[in-house]
This record gives C-alpha cells, structure tokens and sequence, in this order.
C-alpha cells in the first residue's frame, strides 16, 4: 500500500501512509488510539474506499470496492469483537455464508472442519456449539475460517486483548504455524511485550501519518514507545504513587461488610480511606469486576451492610450510589459504559445531568460549557462535542466516560479496566489522573489486567481468585513477584 | 452546531416531499392556497390538511417517544383512544347538563383512562419485556370490543352545541377549534421536552437500557413514562375525533390511523429501532400523509385505487430515504466535491485537507 489518504467529514484519518507485508511474516502495526491503524486496516479490507493512494497485491494494483472484494483477493480479517455465531456449532460457524446452494451436505462439512481444525491444531470439535469454547478457542476458529476461504493476507486486530497468558500462547502457536505457510499476518496489538515475541517488523503510525516501518529485532521497546507517543518516555518513572497519611481521618469513605451479590461473589469484607487508591486484582473470572459490582449495586445486591462516611447507608440501585458520591467506569465500555449515538456532550454530562434531577434540565449553553472543559482539559479527541460518541477511538470514548464521572466530583470512583484496550500514551495519562485524584481527597479503586499498572497506581491490592478475596497486599509486597505468587495461589496450596 | 445540521437533514426529507405534493396540487388549480372565510371561519385546502391530520398529528408525537424509548411500536393507539372517547362520551352523557366544565371533566376522566391504558401496555413492555408490537396486539384485538361495551351496545350521539363547537368552530374565533387543540398541544409537548430530561433518558433507554441504569437512569420508569404519555395523546386525539364525528361508532372510530401514525414517525426520519428521535419530522410526516391522501382525492384518483397509489407513493419515499440511498447519496457529493477540489489545487491528497 503506497501513499493512502482517507478522510472523514471534519477529520484527516490518514495522510500518505505506506504499509507493505510480505509473504510469510507477521508484521506489527502500532500506534496510539486515533492514531489510524483502525482506518488504514478498514481501507486494506475494502470497508473503506481509499481516497487517493495504490494499493498492490503480488504486484498488481487493485481497488477493493467491497469487503467481499477483498476477500476475494485472499485478503481476511479477524477482529477484536468476535463476529461468529455463538449458538451455531463450530462447524457451521467456520462454512455459514459460503455456500452456493440451497441445501447443505451436513456430513462432508463436519469432517472438513474436522480436518482443518486438526491441522492447525485447535482444540475444538465440529458439533460442539461455538459458546461453549472458550474466547480464545472461538478466535482460532474465526481464523480456520478465514485460511480455509484461501486467505494470503490475514489482519488480526487487537486478538488477544480479551485472552489470558495461556491463550496468548496458543494463539501465537497458531500463527506461527500459518507463517510457516506463506501467509502474511499483519497483528495490531496494544500489549508491546506480544509485539516483541511474534512480531519480525514494525510499522509505526502517529496521527494518521506514517512514522517508520522497523526490524522488530532493531527497534528497542523504549523507542518504540517514544515513536508512537512522539515524545520520549520518561512519564511514568516520574509518576509518584500517594501513601495514604493521618491526615486522612480513621474513618473510611466506603465501608462493606459480608458484601455478596446476583453475580455470584462470596460475601467479601471491604474499606476505603478517604484519598486511597486500592486495586482488586486477580485472573479474568476471578470475580474482581464482580466486587466492584456489587459496591456500586450495578448486580443486584444480595447480602451485606454498607457504610458511607461512617454513616449507615443502603445502595439498591446505581442511583443511589451515584447520589452519595461513587462513581463507577464499567469494565464493558461498549455494552455498559457509552451510549453509541448520543453525542459526545450527552455522554460526559449524562450522570451530572441525572443527579440534578429529571425536571431541571441544563441549557444547551451550560451542557456546552461542562463538555468543552472536559475535552480540553483530558484532551479528547472528537470534531466536536456534538459528534456521536461512537465515531470517536477507543480510548477518547474511555476519556468521554472518565469526563463524565469527574463532572460529577465523586468522593469515590471505581475504575474498572480504564486502560483496556487504549494506548500506552492514554494510559499514562489514566493512571497520572488517577493519583492526582488521590492528591486532591478522592478515593480510587483501580483494576487493570496489567499488573505493573496497579502496582505503580495503588497503595493497596485485594488479590482475588475463585469469587473470594484470598490476600491484601501492601508497602513492600507490592511488587510483580509477590502479586503473581498470590494471584496463582502462592506455593502452600497445591 | 451538528447537531443542528443532522436535525435539518432528517426533516429536509418530508419537507421536500411536502413541496412536492404542494407542487402537484398548483399544477391541478391555482387555487390551492385560497382561502375563503365561511361563517366567520376560515375554509380551504390548508386548513383542511391541519384540521384533517389532528388526530394523526398528537398520535404520531407519542407514537415518537413510545418508539424512542422502547424500540417499538403501539399498534393499540386507534384502538385505545376508541376506548377513550367512549369513556368521554359515557361520561359525558351521564352528567346533568352539557357544559364547558362538564365536558372537561369528562375529558379528564378520558386522559385518566388512557394513562390507565398506556400504563397497561407499558408495563407489558418495561417490565415483562414482552414485543411492544405483541403487546399491544392484545388492546388492538380487545379494544373496540371494550369500547362497544363502554357506549352499551349503542353508538351515542353527542347532539349538543357545545362539543359540535370542538369539533368545527367556536362562533367568533377565526380557526377549527381541532386545528387549535393540535397547536396548543404541540406547544404543551415541546414546553415538556424542555422542561424535562425526557429526551435524554429517553434516547439513553433507547440505545443502551443497560449503561442508562449505570447511570442512575430507571428504564422501567422511563419506557412506562412514555407509554402514559402516549395513552393521554390517544385521550386528546379521541376526544377530537369524536367532537368532529358528533357520535361515537365504536367500530369505524380512528379505523387503521396507528398504521398512519407509525408511518409518519419513519417519514420523520426517526429510527424505529429506538434511541434518537424528532417530534418534529413526526408531525411533518403525519401532515405529509394528510396532504397526500387529500392530493390522491383531488387528482380524482378511484377512491377504491387510493391505497395502491399511497403504497406506492411511500414506497419511494421509504427507498429514497433509506441509508443505502443516503450513503450513495454523500458518496456522489464527496466525489463532485473532491473533483472540484483536485481541478483548483491539484493536491495528492483528500478533499478536507485543508480541514484538518
């Protein structure tokens, strides 16, 4: 791909960029959010239509007009959110929408898919219903799909932000495997350690415009991190984390005791100090979202006393944490955090907008003034605040969300998976808003998947497994080691 | 300011459509837009559209919320605002006298049963999560049979000057009473909206129940709110329609007008999925149906042959609107516009570059 420009009404997503992949290598496309690899992987799979720019295969310029003409042309995609069927049996799933006639030979299916699911290894029957795998499992399958349709360019975007370490694994075996084959693989990815192991070139982007394309073996990961963010990284080491102290009072902000819910947690006892950033950590499942959950009533609540300040209180609904000062940034940014065609505005003043009450509306002047604020000072970044909020980035609709809460002025703010998903610059920023917050008497509780991030963000971990809380770690515990061990059941058990 | 744009955008359709329609009747008559006072009342085509389309007009504004909230639609409204005026006029009747204060007391008991009867239907829809079109099934099915029962087996007359006066004109005032009662309840709707967050509860709901309540926002409450809200808009647009019709037949009363009205709420450009939505392009569509029923009439169209006509008509107007045709649309704008730009700056690069 030479030269490829695209543009959206208000905003230049790509300017002269250039990718080229050869056969047989997995070559890693990085950049920050709204940095442009979205776009520039929508143009490669025909979803777009370049506005200038050539685009070559095997050295023949070709213009993808379709998604199905890209296919065509061996060029397949697997994305982040997986577009299968999940009540369909894998076999189905891996031929449906590729048939040419009316009526299916249910046999010879299954024993293709047996055959192709063989030899790349996946561990997955046929007849078995596509949910019943795990996420992982379900994202090899949607890649069996794409080799078996003769695929020569497969694009996997972001495919193992919602895997633990062990699929991580399997999956790079996969890849490695088609490599082998001749396929092209071209992997976006926020993780850089995944980056380093699978990857043999990097390209970088940066605000829509081409930075460099690198050996991966010639490229060290501190440089890499400076050429997407264009500044050099010295922020996080900058980063100081905040001890609690006395002036801070006794009496904690939040209080639960024997705290259980819907969702399946085992009651759990729980506190924090006024201007305390604490983290639950733990593997996916371990029932650490669950938790916060429960604190803020978002699953039915099921057992368990709360205190607020001391005082007594009873949270049935979100509403009612909302209006004693919690705020809650849902793990599920999609599916419980935005509201994908209200603008941007709606969104950051939403909860603002409902603690003031149902019959006192703000004017289009004040809503106005509240959302530029918040775009400017977290610097979000949307043609304007009457843009849907669904046309924005990953990490600028987690910035609208964050803005929405901090409009508010809680006194407590649940964070949960802030950092999922968005770049290394914005997640730098997330985790420097997070302390100042704690500087100026807020009480934080942090999750994120990445250890070193909680470990550099909280004073203190709750280390959960199998829906209980198993340990509490502090002050010099805190490190990946002592974490990891607790997390993985320490050396005493089993 | 987009916002602004979107909005014009999502009523240019119907507006343009209403032109069009205009046109047509100029080229039949030059006359269209005279009007002749009649008794002291203003006669013609134009305020026989706005006197014609009133109970369409307060259907299709709940019709617009109802779909907002829950991502459905009432087909009970025809129905439901039967019942109602059967109520009205039951009541209406059984008082001693026929006066202003006890027509609007009947009245009030009316809106009260049709906030009974949306809140009967929402709560179908918000809290057992039935289909708002299968829950409505069961008051469409069951209504005009309630409604018989209500008038006792009869089709009462209402014989007297006062709701005559509702119906047509008030000696004295220049204007249909019905074309009075719309405006003066549009304005009440629009003083609510901006009174209220009920839009944006209500596109929340709409979009995403799940983050709407992660933000304290009830959807239960929310999707009920506007289905009693629609049952006091089928009140309102039952009460006119039985003033105007002077007796209330159960069976023939508002007959198929929650198809009018669902229509008119995609003509104004509203998402029938749910979430955003413009009570104005509703109100434009719902005149838009009105005018062109009266456009097939006066190009002498066979009264038999009208709904084919009308079919095909909004056929049109639903493939030309469509986002298919809308994106075909933008693509051929962007192109126009990008040849013009490479004509005047001959630059490698896009046509908004000077945007950015």
């Amino acid at each position: 791909m030479r030269g490829i420009c695209k543009s959206f009404p208000g905003v230049r997503a790509l300017r002269d960029v250039g990718f080229t992949l050869r056969a047989g290598e997995v070559h890693a496309l990085m950049g920050e959010n709204g940095a442009g690899k979205s776009t520039l992987i929508k143009v490669m799979t025909g979803v777009y239509e370049k506005d200038s720019g050539r685009i070559e295969i095997d050295g023949q310029a070709i213009h993808f007009k379709s998604p199905q003409d890209a296919q065509a042309f061996g060029v397949g995609t697997v994305y982040q959110e997986i577009t299968l069927c999940p009540n369909l049996s894998v076999a189905e799933n891996m031929f449906i929408g590729r048939g040419r006639y009316a009526f299916v030979d249910w046999k010879r299916m299954r024993e293709k898919a047996a055959r192709l699911l063989d030899s790349l290894g996946i561990p997955a029957r046929p007849t078995q219903q596509l949910s019943s795998c795990s996420l992982a499992i379900q994202q090899m399958i949607a890649i069996a799909r794409a080799i078996d349709m003769d695929c020569k360019i497969l694009i996997l975007d972001e495919p193992t932000s919602s895997l633990d370490e062990d699929e991580v694994r399997k999956l790079f075996s996969l890849m490695r495997e088609l490599k082998s084959r001749g396929v092209g693989i071209v992997f976006v990815t926020h993780f850089l350690d995944q980056v380093y192991e699978i990857s043999d070139r990097i390209t970088v982007l940066r605000n829509g415009e081409f930075i460099g394309e690198y050996e991966a073996a010639e490229l060290p990961q501190f440089e890499l991190v400076s050429k997407m963010m264009g500044k050099a990284l010295d922020d996080v080491s900058s980063m100081r984390k905040r001890e609690p102290s006395a002036a801070d009072g006794e009496t904690p902000v939040f209080e639960a005791t024997g705290l259980s819910s819907a969702a399946g947690v085992r009651p759990f006892d729980f506190a924090i100090r006024k201007g305390e950033v604490n983290g639950f950590t733990g593997l996916l499942g371990s029932g650490r979202s669950e938790s916060v959950r429960a604190i803020y009533a978002a699953d039915k609540v099921t057992g368990g006393r709360v205190r607020f300040k001391g005082k007594e209180a009873s949270i049935g609904d979100p509403i009612h944490a909302m209006r004693l000062g919690i705020g809650y940034l849902p793990e599920d940014r999609k599916g419980d955090g935005i509201i994908a065609d209200l603008s941007v505005r709606d969104n950051i003043i939403l909860a603002l907008q409902v603690l003031n009450g149902f019959w006192k509306p703000f004017s289009r002047k004040q809503a106005e003034a509240f959302a530029d604020e918040y775009i400017r000072s977290l610097n979000i970044k949307t043609a304007s605040s009457a843009t849907p909020i669904k046309s924005l980035s990953g990490g600028n609709q987690q910035k609208a969300i964050l803005a929405r809460w901090l409009l508010t002025h809680p006194e407590y703010l649940i964070l949960d998976e802030p950092t999922r998903g968005i770049d290394v610059g914005t997640k730098v920023e997330i985790q420097k808003l997070v302390l100042k917050l704690a500087e100026e008497g807020v009480s934080v509780t942090f999750i994120s998947s990445e250890i070193d991030e909680m470990i550099r963000t909280c004073s203190r971990l709750i280390v959960m497994r199998d829906r209980s809380i198993v340990g509490e770690l502090t002050g010099d515990d805190l490190t990946e080691n002592v974490v990891m061990r607790v997390i993985a059941g320490g050396s005493e058990s089993i | 300011m987009k916002r602004k744009r979107t909005h014009g955008f999502q009523v240019l359709l119907p507006l343009s459509v209403l032109a069009i329609l205009i046109l047509i009747n100029l080229v039949k008559g030059a006359d269209y837009f005279s009007v002749s006072l009649i008794n002291g009342a203003l006669y013609g085509n134009i305020p026989n559209i706005l006197f014609g389309a009133s109970e369409l007009v307060i259907l299709s504004i709940g019709m617009t919320l109802v779909t907002s909230s829950s991502g459905g639609q009432d087909i009970s409204v025809g129905v439901a605002a039967t019942i109602t005026s059967s109520v009205f006029v039951r009541v209406l009747l059984g008082s001693s006298a026929i006066t202003w204060t006890a027509i609007l007391a009947a009245f009030i008991v009316s809106c009260a049963v049709g906030i009974v009867i949306g809140a009967f239907n929402g709560s179908l829809v918000a809290i057992f999560n039935v289909q708002p079109m299968v829950a409505t099934l069961i008051l469409f099915t069951a209504g005009r049979s309630i409604a018989f029962l209500v008038d006792g087996r009869l089709s009462p007359i209402l014989a007297n000057d006062l709701t005559s006066q509702i119906g047509s004109v008030i000696p004295g005032v220049p204007i249909q009473t019905p074309i009075i009662l719309t405006a003066a309840f549009i304005a009440v709707v629009a003083a609510f909206l901006k009174a209220t967050n009920l839009r944006l509860y209500s596109e929340a709901v709409g979009i995403n129940p799940k983050a709407a309540r992660l933000n304290g926002i009830d959807p239960v409450r929310i999707k009920l709110l506007t289905y009693m809200i629609l049952g006091v808009c089928t009140a309102v647009a039952g009460f006119i329609a039985v003033t105007k019709a002077g007796r209330h037949d159960s069976v023939n009363l508002l007959k198929f007008c929650e198809m009018d009205a669902i229509l008119a709420v995609a003509i104004g450009g509203n998402p029938l999925g749910g979430g955003r939505f413009s009570v104005s392009g509703s109100i434009i569509g719902a005149y838009t149906i009105e005018v062109l029923n009266r456009t097939l009439l006066r190009l002498e169209v066979d009264p038999e042959t009208i709904k084919a006509f009308k079919a095909a008509f909004i056929l049109v107007l639903m493939v030309v609107s469509s986002p298919v045709v809308r994106a075909y649309a933008a693509k051929g704008v962007a192109k126009i516009r990008a040849r013009l730009d490479a004509s005047s700056a001959r630059d490698s690069c896009g046509p908004e570059q000077e945007e950015a």
